[in-house]
């Protein structure tokens, strides 16, 4: 056992129903580094560090901290070890003073000596180099001083290893900047940093060394300073190799269907999240859009599915102007389209059957009245044609994952539309249900739908598009043919390197 | 060895049992009360659920007490589901009793015929009125409905005051209430020498209504889905803001209708006391009811059941009849509480070596 290593986590095993989050993950922090875990959304980041902070028991492995084995059954236990987290939800009182959200739940005394807690916090603030004024009301704070709250308050409790999961998701870019100077700051003084994140240039920027975390497996531990974005991007999306993509070849020849020109949107900050988006997608294509996660994805499949307002550009289907045009008037114009986030796209609490008629209910309506028996017929139709395993009553929420897309995939192919824009397809679901969804698009793109396909899955996308457009910051960095797509270029432009210096890497 | 609490929904057939249990275990709390002021809990349960039916005539007004109740139970579980907390009932009820007396009053040599739809109709749109700022403000402007509809109970109460201690004064008796509905406005009574009136017809009708719009219809599946996930539901192309705003304006209009069958078929006439917090209990009945018609409508009778039992425990057993509301309150918030455990499971634990 190495006295330098602040943390070591050995072979921690976590599932969650069948669904492994953490399987069997090594991971070694030293003192005084900043330690950077990377890895897509579900790669079991968060899992892991739940584990290390007692929110989440690990299923099997051990901990050890500053050379003992520990065991931490609660994030009580984990800051007695002098570990503090600070997640991207602050658990601050609003109405509260700084010093008096730091010592709350911190003291033991019945009575609180305010002004000597004021002097204990500013001297903190002071030895730790984070700005924080002790007597200021939490709610005048703004984002980025109330995560230094929350930082304080973990180090007053004697932190020696701070877990910061996604810290700069909430801040903007001068704040981001200050926060790295105060953990470069306590670094310097000996502590050492977890820094989540998907984020290729702040792991870059920040971090001595970097783990990164694929589908709950430990991808490889690297220095920062030998590595480099597109190899920590391969290593996140994985595939070293390249195998022969089904539509390798022949570059589509059907006619444009979905036009995208100059779209651009806000996210939900109100922040750019979408710039100058063009691209086409051909009758019988599937253009995948790869990307690392958060780089305005969900943005896009939400303009086109009518959800989020384009603040500048075109959709176009067929020369049809449909920007702007909500949810109903997409869905007329030939659109289908299967979500990200599948529980935000039925209702729980309602029936398969009922679920599958929602889009139009229009058809199984007469004179405002439902019409019980081809409401029935259509689900029994659509559960024997998609081999879901459910009964038309059941509810939606008591079925698996990939019995619910099937439901949304029978719901939208079903009407055999004419462009399909499709997003994280296969996300949670087995083997068996993956094949069964990805072996339903390409049927759909054999009978001529326009196909555009968003996945943070490296592989899916090789395996399935016939164009392959990469996405980075809200911009469509490069749209290059399935054939031309090796994963080191697809590697560069997914971290940023502009097509024309890609080309300059002689790739 | 430890405890984990897990999110399992209990198995569906156990939903109709949780009222029944709520009942069971309300009893169960309220007995210490009965207890406390020297009274048989037994006997005091027995004057509350049983000695209001053995009479006809005190039957009869378990179903006049009823009345509003179902009226006020509908129009909460019509916006209720609709995914629109309407807390206004209450003056929305106020509203549509002050429509009924104006219209009333100037009903003179007018056929029941035509008098009665108008007073219905007035206050139906009354009710609708006072319903629609809060309602246009929270799906323009996201503010918050049960704070608003709650406020403008007040406020409504203080205009029907301010109205009756003003221009609608009695000229003769000098009281602060109306003058009298015009003879022809006023419902006919369904038995005679009884309370029960048209009113209770009325409500049995929208009862039926609200079960067939909640089960049979496209709009009843919008606001069903509107009501559990406003998210897929615009995602599906459902109009959330015009559904939300509809189902808002429904649930007003009803407890408009809930005010005018007060004033046409028991008081003939405004008082400020004229509803004795309807508009709330009607939140009571439609959470009692689970948000299902029939459901309702045997919650409305329940209540009404025990408002009938706590006058004649208080006769009978010197029990105050305020025991009545403390069991509907402790009721809302047992069943609350169920309705929120049912969705967990306790399990024992063993650490694993």
């Amino acid at each position: 056992m190495n006295l330098s290593n602040a943390i070591e986590m050995r072979r921690i095993y976590k599932q969650f129903g069948s669904l492994v989050a953490s399987d069997h993950v090594n991971f070694t922090l030293r003192q005084g580094e900043i330690h950077a875990l990377l890895g897509e959304n579900g790669a079991g980041k968060t899992t892991l560090m739940r584990i290390l902070y007692g929110l989440y028991h690990a299923d099997g492995g051990e901990i050890w901290v500053n050379g003992q084995t520990a065991e931490i059954k609660s994030p009580k236990d984990a800051i007695a070890l002098g570990i503090g987290m600070v997640t991207q939800h602050f658990a601050l009182a609003p109405p509260l003073t700084v010093t008096e959200n730091i010592i709350l739940g911190y003291t033991d005394s019945f009575q609180i000596h305010l002004s000597e807690a004021h002097r204990r916090v500013a001297e903190a603030a002071e030895k730790f180099g984070i700005p924080v004024e002790p007597k200021a009301l939490v709610k005048d704070l703004s984002v980025g001083q109330r995560q230094r709250v929350e930082i304080l308050k973990a180090l007053y409790r004697n932190a020696r290893v701070l877990i910061m999961d996604e810290p700069t998701a909430v801040l903007v870019p001068q704040e981001v900047e200050q926060l790295f100077e105060s953990l470069e700051r306590l670094r310097q003084q000996g502590l050492s940093v977890i820094f989540i994140s998907h984020k290729l240039n702040e792991v870059m920027s920040i971090t001595n060394r970097v783990t990164v975390l694929r589908l709950g497996q430990n991808a490889g531990t690297v220095e920062t300073q030998s590595t480099s974005p597109p190899e920590l991007a391969r290593m996140m999306v994985g595939r070293e190799t390249f195998g022969v993509t089904k539509s390798a070849g022949k570059p589509a020849q059907g006619k444009i269907v979905l036009e995208l020109g100059q779209v651009a949107a806000l996210d939900n900050k109100g922040l750019p999240a979408l710039k100058n988006i063009t691209f086409q997608v051909r009758a019988g294509e599937i253009l995948g859009l790869a990307g690392v996660s958060g780089n305005g994805q969900t943005e896009l499949a939400q303009v086109l599915d009518g959800t989020r307002l384009a603040t500048a550009g075109q959709v176009k289907v067929l020369n049809h102007d449909i920007t702007n045009a909500g949810p109903e008037k997409v869905m007329a114009a030939g659109v289908g389209r299967i979500p990200e986030d599948r529980h935000q796209s039925v209702v729980a609490e309602l029936s398969v059957a009922q679920n599958m008629a929602l889009e139009h209910l229009d058809e199984f309506t007469r004179q405002g009245v439902l019409n019980k028996k081809s409401l029935l017929q259509h689900a029994q139709k659509l559960i024997a044609e998609y081999q879901i395993k459910a009964a038309p009553g059941d509810k939606i929420r008591t079925l698996s994952g990939g019995n619910m897309q099937k439901v949304i995939l029978a719901r939208v192919l079903e009407r055999n539309p004419t462009v399909i824009i499709v997003a994280q397809p296969t996300r949670g679901l087995d083997v068996g249900a993956t094949e069964y969804v990805r072996g339903k698009l390409l049927e759909q793109r054999r009978k001529g739908a326009a196909i555009l396909l968003i996945s943070e899955d490296l592989d899916e996308i090789l395996e399935l598009s016939d164009t392959i457009a990469v996405i980075y910051e809200g911009e469509i960095m490069d749209i290059l043919p399935a054939a031309e797509a090796e994963t080191e270029r697809l590697g560069l432009l997914m971290s940023g390197v502009k097509a024309n210096k890609v080309a300059a890497h002689g790739l | 060895m430890g405890f984990k609490i897990e999110r399992i929904p209990a198995p569906l057939w156990t939903r109709p049992l949780i009222p029944i249990a709520a009942i069971l275990l309300t009893f169960l709390l309220t007995a210490t009360l009965i207890l406390l002021v020297k009274a048989n809990p037994l006997e005091a349960y027995y004057y509350f659920l049983i000695d209001p039916l053995s009479s006809r005539v005190s039957a009869i007004e378990v179903l006049v007490k009823a009345t509003p109740l179902l009226l006020t139970g509908a129009a909460v579980t019509f916006a209720f589901v609709g995914g629109y907390w309407n807390i206004g009932v209450e003056g929305q009820l106020y509203a549509g009793a002050t429509a009924a007396t104006a219209i009333g009053v100037q009903m003179q040599n007018v056929s029941p015929w035509l008098a009665i739809p108008l007073m219905l109709a007035g206050g139906f749109v009354a009710g609708m009125l006072w319903a629609l700022v809060p309602a246009l403000m929270k799906v323009k402007l996201a503010i918050d409905e049960v704070v608003t509809t709650l406020l403008l109970n007040s406020v409504a109460l203080f205009m029907v005051s301010a109205l009756l201690n003003g221009p609608w004064r009695n000229p003769i008796s000098q009281w602060p209430q109306s003058p009298d509905i015009a003879a022809t406005a006023i419902f006919p009574k369904l038995i005679p020498r009884s309370r029960l009136h048209l009113g209770f017809i009325l409500a049995l009708v929208i009862i039926v209504i609200l079960w067939f719009v909640l089960t049979k219809t496209a709009f009843g599946l919008k606001m069903r889905a509107v009501g559990l996930s406003p998210h897929a539901a615009q995602f599906a192309g459902i109009n959330v803001q015009r559904t939300m705003l509809i189902s808002a304006l429904v649930s007003g209009g009803i407890g408009g209708v809930a005010g005018v069958s007060e004033v046409a078929g028991i008081h003939y006439h405004l008082i400020d006391a004229i509803s004795p917090g309807y508009g709330y209990t009607g939140i009571i009945i439609a959470t009692l009811g689970t948000l299902n018609a029939w459901g309702v409508a045997l919650a409305a009778l329940f209540i009404g059941l025990i408002d009938t039992g706590a006058q004649t425990v208080s006769r009978a057993l010197g029990v105050p009849t305020y025991l009545g509301d403390v069991i509907q309150a402790a009721l809302l918030l047992v069943t609350l509480g169920m309705l929120l455990l049912q969705r967990y499971r306790i399990t024992r634990t063993r650490s694993k070596p």
